[in-house]
């Protein structure tokens, strides 16, 4: 796919004789949400290691945002955005200092951070708690807040590690509220979860079961293939073969 | 922990260099004078009189007397011999036991040193009686004096090195604890797909301590001249020279010890293992001079120990640049292996 945002051709990790990544082909599509289901254990963190440039892969061949994985990792990183299941803001400073930091080391200017960080302050209504550190905010907000600043240099792609963990049901709506709106604007959005009516929400999802994808396709086409009442149905058909 | 940063300092320099302390006061002495003559009692004056010395007692029989150095009664027994007057004025000298509790065998050179003065001074109050005796008498008279701490204040020595171990302890352990609590609340993973770079993050993580040791470092020099009256015969400059070189070793260290380990736990412990060698091998406290080659060849890698030798010689000894070079040379060596290393062992990638 030519302008394919993430383009993966027999991606493979091995750890000595384990192989945790299978000859893995994935092409995603710019705007695209991306579910990347899996039980624990089954590769996915691997695939995204590999994908943020954390973790060469083994063999195979891959590009995020137009970078080599194995070349030029530094360069995707300053493309992609990455939001992972801990907490990865810092809890011992405040909103305001956490967009002041994490924008500097995005290398934005001052004025476009303080610009921007008004704006996203404003628009995740958290302007009153601005100046009160991390750790005092419930986690739902400090959630939105770091899902936000993940995007403060405007990468192309996120990757959200199971992002709404621990999260009530409420908050996990309006989280893939903003999801949406964000894929709307061309972001493009790999995301991982346990939750499978999240999982109903994505464009496509793939499932991936002991290092190999086992299933990849919009959620209604893979009900249908293999006959399945929900996605969860489907997961767990897979997963226990 | 800002508090605890500046005031735990403080307070240790302060409580330390009181307390370690090799000046040996008040000894309590056994006499035992079985002699019983007015030479033998003024003697016993010059020990009970000369400030260093405390009778706690005084008997005829050995076995007490043992029994007081036993019970700790008495670190010191002086006997005095009978006929004592008698054979100084007639033959010009005889023999007086002193029996030390060597226990503890720093104390009892210490000891042992102040019983040579008060014996010393003794005879020369006393010369008149060995002359009519027509004894040689020693043209040579020793007159010692220590160059550089003329009253041999302890306080000078010590707390120019005590402020070094406070400069490592807070650098190296504040550095060490570092990193690896950013791997434990997972801020590190975030850091880790950033495009930062290597060297810049270890510049943020170094920078924010380096300058808090110099502030300790400021601290401790302010204390050790409005408290302890240390004196400052070298230049400032050159101490805050040498210190803002070794606080990159000892920083460098400790961010090295937090990328290899991976809890906290791992990073206190093997901070701990560290801090006790350097401190034991600084010659802080046992002087370096004494210990065996292997010991001493082994001090020359301990960076605590260049600058706790650095501080006394600028602080005492008004030492200068040209001075001290072959120390700083160590030192920067081992701040450029220290940088290099913690900087190549954090790689931004997934240790899984």
């Amino acid at each position: 796919m030519p302008d394919a945002v993430i383009d993966t051709l027999n991606l493979t990790k091995m750890f000595g004789t384990f192989t945790a990544v299978d000859t893995l082909t994935l092409s995603l599509e710019k705007g695209e949400i991306f579910g990347f289901l899996g039980a624990n254990g089954a590769g996915k963190t691997t695939v995204i290691k590999m994908l943020t440039g954390l973790l060469a892969p083994t063999s195979g061949s891959a590009s995020v945002a137009g970078f080599d994985v194995f070349k030029a990792t530094e360069s995707i990183k300053q493309n992609i955005g990455y939001m992972s299941q801990r907490f990865s803001l810092y809890e011992d400073l405040t909103p305001r200092e956490n967009i002041r930091f994490w924008g500097g080391i995005y290398g934005l200017e001052k004025t476009i951070i303080k610009e921007k960080g008004l704006d996203l302050l404003n628009a995740l209504d958290l302007l009153d708690v601005a100046d009160t550190r991390l750790s005092s905010l419930p986690l739902g907000w400090k959630q939105k807040l770091a899902f936000s600043v993940a995007l403060l240099h405007e990468p192309k792609i996120i990757f959200l590690d199971e992002p709404t963990g621990g999260v009530d049901p409420v908050t996990r709506r309006r989280f893939w509220d903003m999801i949406y709106e964000k894929a709307d604007k061309g972001l493009t959005v790999f995301v991982t979860t346990h939750y499978m009516d999240e999982a109903e929400y994505c464009d496509r999802i793939s499932i991936m079961v002991e290092g190999r994808m086992a299933a990849l396709g919009t959620p209604a086409a893979l009900k249908s293939e293999f006959g399945a009442k929900s996605i969860d149905d489907l997961f767990i058909r897979l997963a226990r073969r | 922990m800002v508090p605890i940063i500046f005031i735990m300092p403080f307070i240790q320099l302060l409580i330390l260099s009181n307390a370690a302390t090799f000046d040996v006061k008040h000894v309590p002495f056994h006499l035992q004078d079985l002699d019983r003559s007015s030479l033998s009692n003024n003697l016993a004056r010059y020990f009970s009189s000369s400030g260093y010395f405390r009778r706690t007692g005084e008997s005829f029989s050995s076995i007490q007397a043992v029994d007081e150095l036993i019970s700790r009664k008495a670190d010191l027994v002086v006997v005095i011999p009978r006929n004592f007057e008698h054979d100084l004025i007639t033959l010009g000298s005889t023999p007086v036991q002193l029996i030390i509790n060597a226990e503890d065998g720093f104390s009892a050179g210490v000891i042992q040193g102040y019983t040579n003065d008060i014996i010393t001074g003794f005879n020369n109050e006393h010369k008149m009686l060995f002359a009519r005796a027509g004894a040689a008498f020693p043209e040579i008279q020793v007159t010692s004096s220590g160059w550089y701490n003329p009253e041999l204040e302890y306080t000078h020595y010590m707390v120019p090195g005590i402020l070094v171990i406070l400069v490592t302890l807070i650098g190296l352990f504040l550095s060490g604890m570092n990193v690896v609590s950013e791997k434990e609340t997972g801020t590190i993973e975030q850091i880790n797909v950033t495009p930062v770079k290597s060297y810049q993050f270890i510049t943020g993580k170094l920078l924010p301590f380096w300058i808090i040791g110099l502030g300790e470092l400021t601290l401790g020099l302010f204390i050790a001249r409005i408290v302890f009256h240390v004196p400052m015969l070298g230049s400032y400059l050159l101490v805050y020279l040498v210190a803002s070189i070794y606080l990159l070793v000892v920083l460098g260290m400790g961010l090295l010890i937090s990328t290899i380990t991976d809890t906290q736990q791992q990073a206190m412990f093997v901070a701990w293992f560290f801090m006790v060698i350097f401190t034991l091998l600084s010659g802080l406290f046992t002087s370096i001079e004494s210990m065996p080659d292997w010991a001493q060849l082994v001090t020359m890698l301990n960076p605590v120990r260049h600058f706790v030798d650095i501080m006394r010689r600028v602080m005492l000894k008004g030492s200068e640049f040209a001075d001290i070079t072959g120390s700083l040379v160590i030192l920067c060596v081992y701040a450029a292996v220290m940088l290099t290393l913690a900087v190549n062992r954090y790689k931004k990638v997934s240790y899984v």
